[in-house]
């Protein structure tokens, strides 16, 4: 399985991870290389076989609505980068 | 800098309670220890030098008020994977550089409330990505056997931790083996519990249905009072189940007689280290010589296992960092384009091995991947687990190697990420199938490296895996053979 | 007339009202006012290592309403992480439902100005609300601010088929979830503060046609009226663009309230990828049968049913029904007082409380429930006014002393003596009176000029302070003036 740059580019920015030109070539080879190595997966007849999404609880335990408390601010906002008016802050988002 | 440090986590409980010495001696011989040794071994991220002996000051007070707590005044080495509150928390990654986390993992909660304290946060390969400890964004781990090669990962620091005698036990994290291979590679005790045994609360997730909690010490004893301390239902984990824990006791009269092993003739394949396969085998033949039932298995679909896993845990682990983007926490590049904060933010805090798991669990899932890869992945998982629950219809336990070698040298894997990956080829099946799986030292190679079996139990069965390893290491010594260490003073 | 028919649905997403968020326990909050970052926990906050955990009166909120709306209820719903990149959303993930959501395959019945429709539900699902984003400029400075009070709070979503064709359709598709969901006590239906959110999806085709349009979907209508506003600009705005020969451009709009318009949003470059899998946090979400018995049976009669049911027990209007009906506390104060008394006519008892009431608690921002007047009591009034002992003025007067007092009608009859004059006797002295007193009108009148007769009928209801019973009034009147003729 061999992808692209441009698929590479794709799934980078998808990820929002920023990569140099270098970085998009090496790990679109890598990442090639194991895709090539998945594939066996292809061998396998599963389509009778229910996929694993629970590894063994068969269901989830259920909350009581009862709230708890909060974080106070400054150990919500302690480690925020950059701060406001008691609000985390970000460049404008404008759409 | 007396004998202390050469005790087991239960003779060190033990002599705490009988008064023999101080938590507060016991403590500083081990920072004394960790000042002398950890520069060539750099196991420790962060040392609360200060702070633990105020804690083991606090210890003191209660044993001599008479308090039993079953971990009073011990003290243990966390992964730094786990959040303590209060307490610089890395994940081995430059983008939590600083972060300091307002809540205590469950699991290291009940350690601390059975009176344990904390010495320090112990490496890792970042976000527990790895099978070295080599991807840690700060420091390589190096093995206190041959400082030349690697711990194992991703829980090097860890084990080496207790392999150096800088801890006498200490939390890792096993998702993909991360508990095991380093146990193996160091020569101490490693569990990986059942999925769900030991709550997630608190364990910086990576690969959310593989990740557990695991306990490493220098003998199966001393793993199973860390395992049933912590294990137990969490209301905080919605996978954490409701089983009723063990009691474990671990005494001379333990018997296997009777023990039916399991020997699965898909983990003895060409390419095994020969004295790795030597070694395990003639563990198993211990097993037998004390009474178990040696029995040849089969789980076919092994060899699936390195594709499922690395289409799987990157899946999720793809999501669980998205939560890294510079907003509320953790390192931030600053932009006056918030996407661009992002992509920066992430590009330049993440390391490569993590950049390349996001990028391969991002494709896996995307539109019009899914259902050949991450839906594929999940039903092949499942006949993996299969392969687990029909064999364990036949035996009790299933003995395997950890790693097809001992510890390789530092640098040696580090070009080509695929055969990295195929080093975690014995441990990946379990944690697929989330049975147990218990490490612990059955040898030594011509270069004096430790080598590791793993019982691999059903769901639940922690108990029996105890058992047969402390028979076996009643019968051995292996596990009380110590590296030789060059220490600078 | 147009020869395209809008084809509409609507994506609703409505706040399930529980006291602590869907996956952990910050508690819930009014996150349009008060401090930001007062309600989150490290759950909400998405800090690592945290994990969620299913709050169960969300899961019996969405039950109330997915049976309210007759969906197939799935026993076992699987949560979803649905992927993408936003400062106000703290995993970098939303935990949703994709594939297997809690409810499917149901109905909401509306009454519009062509009869009784049946709207298709196709599905109903749980998922978690994101933060706040808000934008500051000033001095020099551009940024925005993320609050997360909001992050988590649970959500139902819940979307149509695309079966309404008009905006009238629309309005009572909206209007009738809405009462749903608030006889349910699961929402109040505030669309001003975001309880509330509908979002329509509309495109058009040429009448007859099957094939569908390509299609817009607005968001951000923050109130019915917006919602209406905006959907008949749209429908204009695609008439014009196909009429002229044009295509629809698949986009998401906006409205602006100022220009009037639906403009597009910032476009994004691609369509976003989701990259939806099964949650690994969150194992299956199972319900016991039984439990979803006991919902489905303690189910209040629903609003619509309610509505055809006043049509046929009271003869009503479908129009005065729908606005009994839309308040459950209006609809049992209504029936109240229908019970408490005899042989009233229903419309009568329906005007004074869609009229008089309704404009007393516009006035007084009361709930019905607060009123000082008691049901019983309205009933009474009507009563009265039905037998004649007082009339409609007079009854306005009584009504708005007990809605300020919460006395009854014959206390306040009686102590302001206002029962209404029907005793022929009285009447026929009153009006002889004025005629009396009055000798030229009386002259003028008799010489043609006839409209005096409204007159003399209002000088004698003045005389009787009001109280004079109308009718007998004017046929003691009528026969006194002709009687005078001679």
């Amino acid at each position: 399985m061999s992808l692209t740059l441009d698929e590479v580019k794709h799934i980078a920015h998808l990820a929002r991870l920023e990569l140099s030109a270098e970085e998009l070539e090496l790990y679109r080879q890598q990442l090639s290389s194991i895709l090539d190595h998945v594939a066996q997966l292809d061998e396998l007849d599963t389509a009778d076989v229910e996929p694993l999404t629970s590894v063994l609880a068969e269901q989830s335990e259920l909350r009581v609505d009862e709230p708890g408390q909060a974080l106070p601010l400054d150990k919500l906002l302690g480690n925020a980068p950059d701060t406001d008016r008691d609000q985390f802050k970000v460049p404008p988002i404008l759409d | 800098m007396g004998d202390f440090t050469n005790l087991t986590l239960i003779e060190a409980r033990d002599a705490l309670r009988q008064g023999d010495f101080s938590s507060r001696q016991l403590t500083q011989a081990y920072l004394d220890r960790i000042t002398a040794i950890d520069k060539g071994i750099k196991a420790y991220l962060t040392v609360l030098s200060d702070e633990v002996l105020q804690a083991a000051d606090e210890a003191d007070r209660r044993l001599q008020a008479g308090e039993e707590l079953p971990l009073l005044g011990v003290p243990l080495a966390i992964k730094d994977l786990l959040t303590i509150e209060g307490v610089r928390t890395t994940c081995a990654s430059r983008i939590l550089e600083n972060f300091d986390p307002a809540y205590t993992a469950t699991a290291v909660q009940r350690l601390l409330d059975a009176g344990a304290i904390v010495l320090g946060k112990t490496n890792m390969d970042e976000f527990a990505m790895g099978s070295s400890t080599e991807n840690s964004a700060y420091q390589t781990t190096h093995n206190p056997w041959d400082v030349e090669r690697v711990p194992g990962g991703t829980s090097g620091g860890s084990a080496a931790a207790v392999a150096a005698r800088l801890a006498p036990a200490a939390l890792g994290t096993d998702t993909g083996g991360s508990v095991r291979q380093p146990a193996s590679f160091c020569g101490v005790t490693g569990l990986k519990p059942t999925y769900g045994r030991i709550s997630r609360y608190g364990l910086i997730a990576f690969g959310s249905s593989l990740d557990s909690v695991g306990p490493i010490g220098h003998t199966a004893e001393d793993v199973a009072l860390l395992f049933s301390l912590m294990a137990g239902h969490d209301p905080r984990d919605a996978t954490s189940m409701d089983k009723t824990v063990p009691d474990m006791q671990l005494t001379e009269t333990n018997s296997i007689k009777g023990l039916r092993v399991g020997v699965p003739k898909e983990y003895f394949i060409k390419g095994i280290q020969p004295e790795v396969e030597s070694a395990v085998r003639a563990a198993i033949a211990e097993l037998e010589a004390q009474g178990a039932e040696i029995v040849e298995v089969s789980l076919p679909h092994t060899q699936y296992a390195v594709p499922v896993y690395y289409i799987i845990a990157p899946a999720e682990a793809s999501a669980n960092l998205a939560r890294f983007d510079g907003v509320r926490y953790g390192l931030r590049v600053e932009s006056d384009d918030y996407i661009d904060m992002f992509k920066q933010t992430r590009g330049q805090g993440f390391g490569p091995e993590v950049k390349r798991r996001i990028m391969l669990g991002t494709y896996a899932l995307s539109a019009g991947y899914y259902d050949a890869y991450y839906g594929q992945a999940q039903k092949v998982r499942r006949l993996i687990q299969d392969d687990f629950i029909q064999a364990f219809e036949q035996v009790d336990v299933i003995a395997t190697p950890v790693a097809p070698t001992t510890a390789f040298r530092i640098g040696e894997h580090s070009d080509d990420p695929l055969e990295m990956y195929l080093q975690d080829i014995f441990t990946l099946p379990g944690s697929l199938a989330g049975v147990p799986g218990l490490a612990f030292p059955v040898g030594f190679d011509e270069n004096n490296l430790p080598i590791g079996m793993q019982l691999i139990g059903p769901h639940f069965g922690e108990a029996k895996l105890f058992e047969a390893a402390h028979v076996y290491q009643q019968a051995t010594d292996w596990h009380q053979q110590q590296p030789q260490l060059n220490i600078s003073k | 007339m147009t020869k395209y028919q809008p084809v509409i649905g609507l994506e609703i997403h409505a706040v399930l009202e529980t006291r602590s968020k869907m996956f952990d326990d910050a508690p819930v909050v009014d996150s349009t006012h008060g401090a930001p970052n007062i309600a989150v926990s490290p759950v909400s906050a998405g800090m690592p290592g945290v994990l969620p955990v299913i709050n169960q009166r969300a899961v019996e909120y969405a039950l109330r309403v997915a049976l309210a709306l007759d969906c197939e209820i799935a026993l076992t719903s699987i949560f979803e992480r649905k992927s993408y990149f936003y400062p106000d959303l703290p995993k970098g993930y939303q935990i949703s439902q994709y594939q297997h959501p809690l409810a499917r395959n149901g109905e909401l019945t509306i009454h519009t100005s062509q009869g009784e429709q049946v709207v298709r539900i196709r599905r109903v699902h749980i998922e978690e609300d994101t933060g706040k984003l808000t934008h500051v400029e000033e001095d020099g400075e551009n940024y925005s601010l993320v609050d997360l009070n909001r992050a988590g709070v649970p959500l139902l979503e819940i979307v149509t088929e695309p079966d309404l064709h008009s905006v009238e359709a629309v309005r009572a598709y909206a209007y009738g979830l809405r009462a749903v969901l608030r006889y349910l006590g699961v929402n109040s239906g505030n669309l001003e503060k975001g309880l509330l959110r509908i979002e329509p999806n509309i495109s058009l085709r040429p009448k007859g046609s099957e094939e569908m349009g390509t299609r817009t979907e607005i968001k951000n209508l923050n109130s019915f009226r917006t919602l209406e506003r905006a959907l008949s600009y749209e429908i204009e705005r695609q008439t014009e663009v196909l009429n002229s020969g044009g295509d629809i451009r698949q986009q998401t709009l906006g409205w602006n309230e100022a220009e009037q318009v639906t403009v597009p949003q910032r476009s994004k470059e691609e369509a976003e990828d989701y990259r939806y899998f099964p949650e690994p946090d969150l194992p299956p979400l199972v319900l016991e049968q039984s439990w979803v018995d006991e919902i489905r049976a303690g189910l209040p009669e629903l609003p619509y049913t309610k509505q055809q049911r006043f049509v046929q027990q009271y003869q009503l209007k479908q129009g005065r029904a729908a606005l009994l009906v839309e308040d459950q506390a209006v609809a049992e104060f209504f029936e109240a007082a229908m019970g408490a008394a005899q042989d009233i006519e229903a419309r009568l008892v329906a005007n004074w409380i869609t009229g008089d009431l309704f404009s007393h608690m516009n006035d007084s921002g009361e709930d019905i429930e607060d009123l000082k007047l008691k049901p019983a009591n309205l009933g009474t009034l009507v009563q009265l006014v039905s037998s004649g002992e007082i009339n409609q003025p007079t009854a306005k007067g009584v009504l708005a002393e007990m809605l300020g007092s919460g006395r009854s009608p014959a206390e306040i009859i009686e102590e302001h003596g206002l029962g209404q004059i029907s005793d022929t006797g009285q009447i026929e002295a009153m009006v002889s009176e004025v005629l009396a007193a009055n000798p030229d009108e009386l002259a003028e009148y008799h010489a043609g000029k006839e409209q005096l007769a409204q007159w003399f009928f209002g000088q004698v209801m003045r005389t009787a302070q009001g109280q004079a019973n109308p009718q007998l009034l004017r046929m003691e009147l009528e026969r006194q003036l002709s009687e005078s003729k001679q």
